[in-house]
């Protein structure tokens, strides 16, 4: 047994890290949530480059996938950085439509592979919105055993995260893909949209803490850095715990969809019920350890405050989660 | 020990219900943290000083009731259950008003509450600055004696609604070579709009300008706005917070009015199958009987002449916590609507954040807790 990420797999997400770090999210963040995806769009483009979205997408149509450690360690980072746009969904659209396949595989697959296309997704049983569906150039909505092309994004329904545009999707639609296989596959895809989240709200928590420990360190009050109290400290400290320990939850999942194995869903499940409280937590954390200035928008850490709970709810509420990890 | 209801508080009970029956609006304001539903709530607050409710506990005098405590908790209930609007004069009537009443001169409170009754001028509170924040004896702010007053300057920050209000209390140092920080210091109070006066607002999480920034660059003060003595300032601001706030400012009906509309959304779309949901609608229900109950007993000793003090920080860490906690469970029954900026629990949600935050951090609040009422040592602060 060897439990660990291996040299490759490390030095992948050190260099999204680096990149990301050097494009800055926040100024793509503030152009996204203005409903400007010009500079969000550049981003991908670039994650594309490295390879992220091929991740998600079968050999067989231009992609790399499925490779579910390397997905973990790429959404680890896109959450750190809070990079816009429907992540998540793109890369279960991989799991969707591979399975689905046909014309509609044929026709998006390669796009998503190399980040021309971005796509959206509404799937049975989590909720009416498709995120972002505006800046997508597909959304996919599934019913049942039916596969369709959204006729439009429909209606914007603002979120507690501006740079999280959601979109309400009027029915119907051109059906793309039919048959038992689309219903089977809409479950994997969702699987693995709780997969991804579950690895941006980890991400997303991890820069939490970390700008909170940079903060604490700094800001003084009664003479000394008011991360020297014990109360801060002891926070923070349990903040980390939560974090530590998602992280195996989710790379233990990575484990099990990488080796098909059935117990997959429940393992996504606690993986991302787990992480999303953590990063949630962490956010709490984050905004008591700043007082009054981590609670406006005079700070960047702002777009990671508001994003870590639709993360904990988005693809499976921990509620849900938890039922599914018994559910087995 | 009882819980019997005076016939004084029933009958003022009985009275407010029908007023608000009458007149609380029927679709709620605009939020008070923007200009638009600022200048909503003031004209409520007019409205309820037409009715005399604006201030029950103070004197008929100034706009007031004369209303004890009992009778002030009374109205809160059904100020809350009537799903009346948020007031936008709190922190005048909160803190303000009670400093005006212990510690100020006849003339100031027949001139500052009349108007703060009415809504006519709402006051923001300011007191903490950039660097003194839980440290708030750091400040820096000075008023500097000139001929009939003060010239105040320096840099407040962080008060609520400053952005739309008309006028501001502070504390301000008037004696920089005090031997301690917390010497030395005085309560005043100044206009926002006075000349010298910038006030820069400041977006909230989600982005509205709930609170202000205000520069100060020798802004004349008369002597008639200062509060009680000079150099008392911090003994004066602190009374206010101890006994007063840690009861009024948030009181048990705003909050058994929103377990009981938690309980209503958990039987309209709750899943009886899930009981953990379940448990935390009913700790909602039990924890805002425990507050009311607890604040019943804090009011009886008050009432029998006993002072609060540092009581009232087992209040402020209850609430704070307790209306988070009320509102992440509002939340997750909504489901994915619960992500929706604009709903009302998602807007009781972001206010909620911030509760254990000001009016004193939780933290300091525990470290009060700690040291005044279990006697623990004090800490290296
Ligand atoms: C919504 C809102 C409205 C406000 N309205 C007003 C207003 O109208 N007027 C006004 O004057 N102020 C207002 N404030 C400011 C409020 O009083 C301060 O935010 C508060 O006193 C904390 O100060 P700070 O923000 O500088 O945090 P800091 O003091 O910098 O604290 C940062 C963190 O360190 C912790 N900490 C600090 N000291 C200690 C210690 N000794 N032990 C353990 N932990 C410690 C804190 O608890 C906090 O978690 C408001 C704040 C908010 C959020």
């Amino acid at each position: 047994m060897r439990f660990l990420l291996d040299d490759e797999q490390r030095e992948f997400g050190r260099s999204l890290d680096a990149m990301l770090t050097a494009a800055g999210t926040p100024s793509v963040l503030r152009a996204w949530a203005a409903g400007d995806h010009g500079p969000g769009r550049v981003l991908w483009g670039r994650l594309a480059d490295a390879g992220v979205f091929a991740l998600a997408v079968p050999e067989a149509y231009g992609g790399l996938g499925p490779l579910p450690v390397e997905l973990a360690v790429a959404c680890v980072e896109l959450g750190r950085h809070a990079v816009p746009g429907p992540v998540a969904e793109t890369l279960a659209a991989g799991v969707l439509l591979g399975g689905a396949g046909g014309a509609v595989a044929e026709e998006w697959l390669p796009g998503i592979a190399s980040g021309t296309a971005v796509v959206s997704l509404v799937l049975d049983g989590h909720g009416p919105y498709a995120l972002d569906a505006d800046a997508a150039d597909a959304v996919f909505t599934v019913t049942g055993d039916e596969l369709r092309l959204a006729p439009g994004p429909g209606e914007l329904s603002a979120s507690a995260d501006p740079a999280r545009r959601r979109f309400r999707p009027p029915a119907g639609g051109e059906v793309m893909a039919a048959g038992p296989r689309v219903g089977e596959s809409a479950r994997a895809a969702a699987d693995r949209a709780t997969f991804a989240t579950a690895a941006l709200a980890l991400g997303c928590g991890e820069e939490l803490l970390r700008a909170t420990v940079a903060y604490v360190k700094q800001r003084t009050q009664f003479g000394v850095p008011v991360g020297s109290f014990q109360a801060v400290k002891h926070r923070l400290a349990d903040t980390l715990l939560g974090l530590e320990f998602a992280r195996p939850l989710l790379y233990g999942a990575a484990v099990e969809l990488a080796g098909r194995s059935p117990g997959a869903g429940a393992a996504v499940a606690a993986a991302k019920v787990t992480a999303g409280e953590a990063g949630y937590a962490a956010a709490r954390t984050a905004l008591q350890s700043h007082g009054a200035v981590g609670y406006t928008q005079e700070l960047d850490l702002a777009w990671w405050l508001r994003r870590a709970r639709p993360l904990r709810d988005a693809w499976g509420t921990p509620s849900a989660c938890r039922a599914r990890v018994l559910a087995g | 020990m009882d819980l019997a209801r005076t016939a004084r508080t029933e009958a003022l009970r009985a009275e407010a219900r029908a007023w608000l029956r009458d007149h609380v609006p029927a679709r709620p304001l605009p939020s008070l943290e923007t200009g638009e539903g600022f200048a909503a709530h003031r004209e409520w607050e007019a409205l309820l000083h037409t009715g005399r409710w604006s201030a029950v506990s103070w004197p008929k005098e100034y706009g007031g009731r004369g209303a004890d405590l009992f009778g002030w908790l009374a109205f809160e209930e059904e100020y809350w259950a009537a799903g009346a609007p948020g007031r936008v004069s709190q922190n005048g009537i909160s803190l303000l008003a009670p400093t005006l009443l212990a510690h100020g001169t006849a003339e100031q409170r027949a001139r500052v509450l009349p108007s703060m009754a009415s809504g006519e001028v709402i006051w923001a509170q300011a007191w903490s600055e950039p660097e003194a924040g839980s440290d708030l004896a750091a400040l820096r702010s000075r008023a500097v004696r000139a001929e009939g007053g003060w010239l105040l300057s320096g840099q407040k920050t962080w008060s609520s609604r400053a952005a739309f209000a008309d006028r501001a209390f502070g504390v301000f140092r008037t004696d920089p070579g005090a031997a301690k920080p917390h010497h030395g210091l005085t309560y005043l109070m100044f206009g926002l709009r006075a000349e010298g006066v910038t006030v820069r607002p400041i977006r909230r999480l989600d982005g509205k300008p709930a609170f202000a920034e205000i520069f100060l660059d020798e802004v004349f003060v008369p002597d008639e706005d200062v509060i009680g003595e000079p150099g008392q300032g911090w003994r004066i601001a602190m009374s206010a917070t101890g006994d007063e706030r840690g009861l009024t400012l948030r009181s048990p009906g705003r909050f058994l009015a929103a377990a009981g509309r938690l309980a209503e959304l958990w039987r309209e779309a709750g899943d009886p199958a899930d009981t953990a949901l379940r448990d935390r609608v009913a700790d909602a229900v039990i924890g805002a009987r425990a507050y009311q109950l607890f604040t019943a007993a804090s009011a009886s000793r008050f009432a029998a002449g006993a002072s609060l003090g540092p009581e009232s920080s087992l209040n402020k860490v209850f609430w704070s916590h307790y209306d988070i906690a009320l509102h992440e469970t509002a939340l997750d029954l909504l489901g994915p609507d619960a992500e929706a900026a604009d709903g009302a629990w998602a807007q009781g949600y972001v206010f909620a954040l911030a509760g254990p935050i000001y009016a004193g951090t939780n933290e300091i609040q525990r470290d009060i807790i700690a040291e005044r009422l279990l006697g623990l040592p004090k800490g290296r602060r």
